[in-house]
């Protein structure tokens, strides 16, 4: 098990305070004019260097992300440089995923120093960080602790007295998943619908306001200070190559007690369950299937999912993916297809309505998962269902489309038999 | 996407909320929001001018407050944005509430992980007091959503009425955080399990347990 002193965010569960002068005796803060003194490139290299892949559920890897934003800032049309910006993605809506939270209302410290060593290394003039518009009490906490900031001189200004100025916003979401996307991000903070952009022009070319813009989750923005400090091969000591780190997993749904809690990338799924979560409801015989990474990635069934190891490559191996890290956990008392149906339910509700094949087919998908539900289909619809599943994902202009698809699919791969069998069911309940 | 849909434009509306302006408290508020994005992109402070439009519509009205159009206008002239652009906004994002709510909008999560948790159970309690979804009880006290996930999994099921969150539920629990609400007490936010803190495993942290009760600097394992 990860030792309390290699773990990043001590404070996830509040028990201590999250003001400045707590934060500073966790020690975040602590000579950050030092960190930035190495220069960008040294940073953005010891960021490459670490391993850190995004953690809002891509796993793009941070310091390449940051390493395409412009070194010298594009002009606009009257010649002037454009300036560059950060914007930092904290409107968690994926259902399972409740990290980004406990690092917002708990630590928002780590979340804002890191902001400001991620802007001063891709030569941004001003993050701003989107909460999702639910999150009232962790939004009001983020304000103050960004005033405190300011207030003691750490951002702002000559920002920890190294002669950057860097400023931090906050920006309040209004309740809709798909501002998570980020050219939707954008589009929201020009006080716009929510409705993703084509890309190219990706956003570090044209990004807020057709300014070169990076968008980052907050958890890879929030281990960036603790990296810097502790150096790239502290981080890379956990986890395998290509998933390294340590990673704060969400362990919600059938288990005894559901935790967030940070470990090592890679702890194999029956280790993480038995040691923070008390085992699964009812014991490990009682497991039926797993989502491991947020609703948005294919379930897996209990005899794939108990030894698999939790990081990037171990869930893709098994069809699925870490996503964020939420871990669903379904024992066999799930109506497993009600389970994905009402994820179905979620995508339609959530479809910005943008592109036909999302708009018409999350809707469609939903009302056939819940026929489905109730075995009044015929065997034929299942296929005809893949099908559809086929024809939504990767035809629409961002991912929510694929995420639609990809739980049915899941379902379809894995418990064919029970959505056959709830349909011979009801035949021959017509029939008596 | 969503079902939303409109309050008439009636006389009625016109009269009552016509004269929309802000408060000293809001407009101070709406200042500061503007001045958060750069000059001449003030269009973007317009999810924050809709958000305390509602709460100040909400304080006049004691409810949790909507939008009504005049009032919609008159934030999309002080943006100097077209009305449809405001309009767009305010009917995209579920939080805006474009019809008259009640003093407590209980939003209930629905969805899968509030799902595997109970939450059949919260929206049953829900029922039984005469709450239906989508509508406002006849007393004015409760509007029923169900919505979609809050981002509490780790403490489902979760309700959200007006600014508080309340985690961990049971089908009791909710009775008293409704019972309590209805007399005009003030039930603690968070979880609703006795003993527990926030989103640690229940019986007491796992790891961290010194952070419990002091604060530590772990690094170089002080």
């Amino acid at each position: 098990m990860l030792a309390d002193k290699d773990r990043i965010f001590t404070n996830v569960y509040g028990y201590q305070p999250w003001n400045l002068p707590a934060a500073q005796g966790r020690g975040d803060w602590d000579n950050t004019k030092a960190i930035l003194e190495k220069g960008r490139d040294a940073i953005i290299e010891e960021m490459k260097a670490s391993g850190l892949r995004g953690r809002g559920g891509a796993g793009f890897p941070t310091g390449l992300k940051w390493s395409f934003m412009p070194k010298d800032p594009p002009s606009d049309h009257l010649g002037n440089p454009k300036p560059s910006f950060l914007v930092i993605n904290a409107d968690e809506s994926e259902p399972g995923s409740c990290k980004d939270r406990e690092i917002i209302r708990h630590d928002p410290h780590k979340l804002i120093e890191g902001a400001l060593i991620a802007g001063f290394a891709m030569g941004a003039r001003a993050a701003y960080i989107y909460v999702r518009g639910e999150y009232i009490r962790e939004a009001e906490t983020l304000f103050a602790a960004v005033d405190e900031a300011y207030e003691a001189g750490l951002i702002g200004k000559n920002a920890c007295g190294s002669g950057y100025d860097f400023d931090v916003f906050v920006h309040r979401g209004a309740g809709a998943y798909i501002c998570g996307e980020e050219t939707a991000m954008i589009e929201s903070l020009e006080g716009k619908k929510g409705q993703p952009r084509l890309k190219p022009p990706f956003p570090a070319g044209a990004g807020l306001y057709g300014c070169p813009t990076t968008v980052n989750n907050v958890e890879s923005i929030a281990v960036a200070p603790t990296i810097m400090r502790r150096g790239a091969t502290w981080f890379s000591s956990f986890g395998r190559e290509n998933n390294f780190g340590t990673k704060l997993f969400q362990i919600s749904g059938h288990v005894d007690k559901p935790c967030v809690v940070e470990e090592e990338m890679g702890i194999p799924f029956r280790e993480l369950i038995e040691k923070h979560c008390g085992g699964v409801r009812g014991g490990w015989d009682n497991l039926l299937a797993v989502i491991p990474g947020g609703s948005s990635v294919p379930l897996v069934p209990a005899a794939q999912i108990m030894d698999a190891q939790m990081d990037f490559d171990g869930l893709k191996e098994l069809g699925s993916g870490l996503g964020t890290a939420a871990v669903i956990v379904m024992d066999k008392s799930t109506d497993i297809v009600r389970a994905i149906s009402r994820l179905s339910y979620f995508y339609k509700h959530e479809s910005c309505g943008q592109c036909t094949p999302c708009r018409e087919g999350t809707g469609w998908m939903w009302r056939v998962m819940e026929r489905l539900r109730e075995g009044d289909a015929q065997v034929e619809e299942i296929d005809m269902l893949q099908q559809v599943t086929k024809q939504v994902e990767g035809h629409t202009i961002c991912a929510l489309g694929d995420a639609a698809a990809w739980p049915i699919q899941g379902l379809i791969r894995h418990f064919r038999p029970e959505l056959e069998r709830r349909i011979s069911e009801n035949v021959r309940e017509a029939a008596e | 996407m969503a079902d939303r849909h409109l309050e008439p434009d009636t006389p009625e509306l016109r009269e009552r909320w016509g004269g929309f302006t802000w408060t000293p408290e809001w407009e101070s508020k709406a200042k500061a929001a503007i001045a958060r994005y750069p000059d001449g992109r003030q269009k973007s402070a317009v999810m924050a001018l809709l958000d305390f439009a509602q709460r100040q519509v909400g304080q006049e009205t004691g409810t949790q407050g909507w939008l009504p159009l005049p009032v919609m206008e008159f934030i999309a002239r002080s943006l100097d944005m077209p009305v449809i652009r405001v309009l767009e906004v305010a009917t995209f994002y579920t939080m805006y509430n474009l019809v008259p709510v009640g003093k407590f909008h209980v939003q209930v999560c629905g969805t899968t992980p509030c799902m595997l948790r109970g939450s059949d159970d919260i929206l049953e309690t829900c029922a039984k007091r005469g709450m239906k979804k989508g509508h406002t009880t006849d007393d004015g006290l409760w509007t029923l959503t169900e919505v979609e996930c809050m981002g509490n999994c780790a403490t489902a099921p979760m309700v959200q009425i007006n600014d508080d969150n309340f985690e961990d539920l049971t089908a009791q629990r909710i009775e008293y955080v409704l019972d309590e609400l209805a007399a005009g007490n003030k039930p603690k936010a968070g979880t609703q399990e006795p003993g527990r803190h926030t989103s640690e495993p229940l019986g007491g942290p796992t790891t961290l347990k010194e952070m419990v009760t002091e604060n530590h600097d772990y690094r170089g394992g002080r």
